[in-house]
């Protein structure tokens, strides 16, 4: 193998694996996610009649990190611009989208790969799975998610050149993400303006297809998840390697 | 072709807001010369250096590298090996997976990385440290090693935009050396940049003075010396830009970062 988009995918798993102390500390968050809602809202859960709150949560908050860290990869792309690195990869004879879909692979490799971490914390603090056959399906979706989000941060990063402003733009974009996806609560019966947010929200479809094929539980049809999904991937990855294609140093 | 230009820029333009960062030049650069590229602060050395490279759009002109116009990205990026300014290395990578990344970029074939990379990192004496993470790397051995990667790909132009600055005067020794035995051996073409001007002195077989984005004079050294009556290139240099200190007004976030840079190094 000796594409450009392999190396640039290769490129950044070497980088991550060699800080694993950030990888490492990247799984804190979810993990406090999962022991304080899951033991501190179960009791309430179950009392409402919403089932095992740990098998509930637990899709959540692995969209949750993989959110949270595709999008963060985008930084790689403000970092390599700081230290010069990102002027060695536009002035190579390759066509920038390779150069930009090579990154966010490898950042999309990454996210997903955490999204794995944190599915076996959570089968450790008493999650689950519903199916063992779709837990492959599941991981099938995170990378899927992870690539939705990775190609926004990195489409976002291209067009920033403040290393400060980035997580304060990215902070600014995943909250609302995160809160109004459904990811900590059930979306069935909500009404008005709350569902409808929700419904346009391209994270409630990946978190509502982990947790159909990681609880067996849904709020949409699972072809529905895997539509919306691919479509804005699709869109974002366009969008963000025009993006890509017009920075200048 | 020998005899023919490599670079061919007319009426070039790029302005920053008011600004004109590079003012309407003309120049043309011979195959397989050493073109020295000159000026004070915030001449429009870089900004040239990065029209020619395809890393900003010019406003208006026109330019040709190895007779592509730039607009041809691909086929101009693979003529050309540059040395940047500030370091652009990964130096979260090692020194041979900088260099094998490179060789991919530019699609070097697999049997010629082989042979080529180990060669090349013997080459610039960095061959026992192959395997060392770049970050531990001297600001001089990363400049050797950005060199090594400049050449990978047999580039027939070399862009070298102040490459020593900061190195000691062996490091600088080495690789005037080495860079002139490339330009005659292999034919391939230097365009440099450079605020020290006894290196141009010695290796340029022509010089450019640039200023304020125009180019004030082009010629071998004894044509600019004779030109403006002076004993050298240091005479000849201020008496065409002035004996005034610049500041770096073209663009202050600019020079901020230079300096932030050149901290880090």
């Amino acid at each position: 193998m000796n594409s450009p988009i392999y190396i640039m995918w290769l490129r950044q798993l070497k980088r991550t694996w060699r800080s694993k102390t950030r990888l490492i500390a990247s799984l804190v968050q979810p993990l406090l996610f999962l022991v304080a809602l899951g033991f501190g809202l179960g009791p309430v859960f179950q009392k409402a009649g919403g089932g095992n709150y740990i098998d509930f949560l637990s899709p959540g908050i692995i969209a949750m990190t993989i959110l949270f860290s595709s999008m963060f990869a985008g930084m790689e792309v403000l970092w390599d611009k700081e230290f010069g690195f990102l002027k060695e990869t536009l002035v190579a004879p390759v066509s920038r989208w390779k150069i930009m879909l090579g990154r966010t692979l490898g950042g999309a490799t990454v996210s997903s790969l955490q999204g794995v971490l944190v599915f076996i914390l959570a089968i450790i603090i008493g999650f689950r799975p519903s199916h063992a056959s779709l837990i492959i399906v599941s991981f099938f979706f995170m990378f899927l998610l992870a690539l939705l989000f990775t190609s926004l941060g990195t489409a976002i990063a291209s067009k920033l050149n403040d290393m400060q402003a980035f997580p304060i733009i990215i902070n600014f974009i995943i909250m609302p993400l995160f809160f109004l996806s459904g990811a900590l609560f059930p979306v069935d019966n909500l009404k008005g303006i709350l569902a409808d947010i929700i419904k346009i929200n391209p994270l409630s479809y990946g978190v509502d297809a982990l947790r159909h094929t990681l609880a067996g539980v849904g709020s949409f049809s699972l072809l529905l998840d895997l539509a919306v999904l691919v479509v804005s991937t699709i869109i974002v990855l366009f969008v963000g390697s025009k993006m890509f294609n017009t920075i200048e140093i | 072709m020998l005899g023919d230009n490599i670079i061919e820029v007319k009426n070039l333009v790029k302005r920053y807001g008011k600004i004109a960062a590079v003012d309407n030049i003309t120049f043309e650069v011979k195959r397989g010369e050493t073109f020295a590229f000159l000026g004070p602060n915030g001449a429009g050395k870089t900004t040239t250096i990065k029209i020619l490279t395809t890393l900003l759009h010019p406003d208006s002109g026109e330019v040709k590298i190895d007779n592509h116009p730039i607009r041809e990205t691909n086929k101009v990026r693979q003529s050309f090996g540059i040395v940047f300014q500030d370091p652009s290395l990964d130096d979260q990578l090692t020194a041979i997976e900088n260099l094998e990344f490179h060789a991919i970029l530019y699609h070097v074939s697999k049997e010629i990385r082989k042979k080529r990379i180990p060669e090349l990192l013997k080459l610039v004496d960095l061959y026992d440290r192959r395997n060392d993470l770049v970050k531990t790397f001297s600001g001089g051995m990363k400049r050797r090693l950005e060199i090594a990667r400049g050449l990978i790909h047999h580039p027939k132009i070399l862009f070298l935009d102040e490459p020593t600055i900061g190195l000691d005067a062996q490091t600088r020794n080495f690789l005037w050396n080495y860079i002139k035995e490339l330009n005659k051996k292999e034919k391939m073409t230097v365009f440099l940049t450079t605020h020290y001007l006894e290196e141009a002195e010695k290796i340029a077989d022509r010089i450019a003075i640039i200023d304020h984005g125009k180019v004030i004079k082009i010629g071998t050294l004894s044509e600019l010396k004779k030109q403006t009556k002076s004993k050298d290139l240091e005479e000849v240099f201020l008496k065409l830009t002035g004996y005034k200190i610049r500041e770096e007004n073209v663009n202050s976030k600019e020079a901020f970062k230079t300096m932030h840079r050149g901290m880090r190094r």
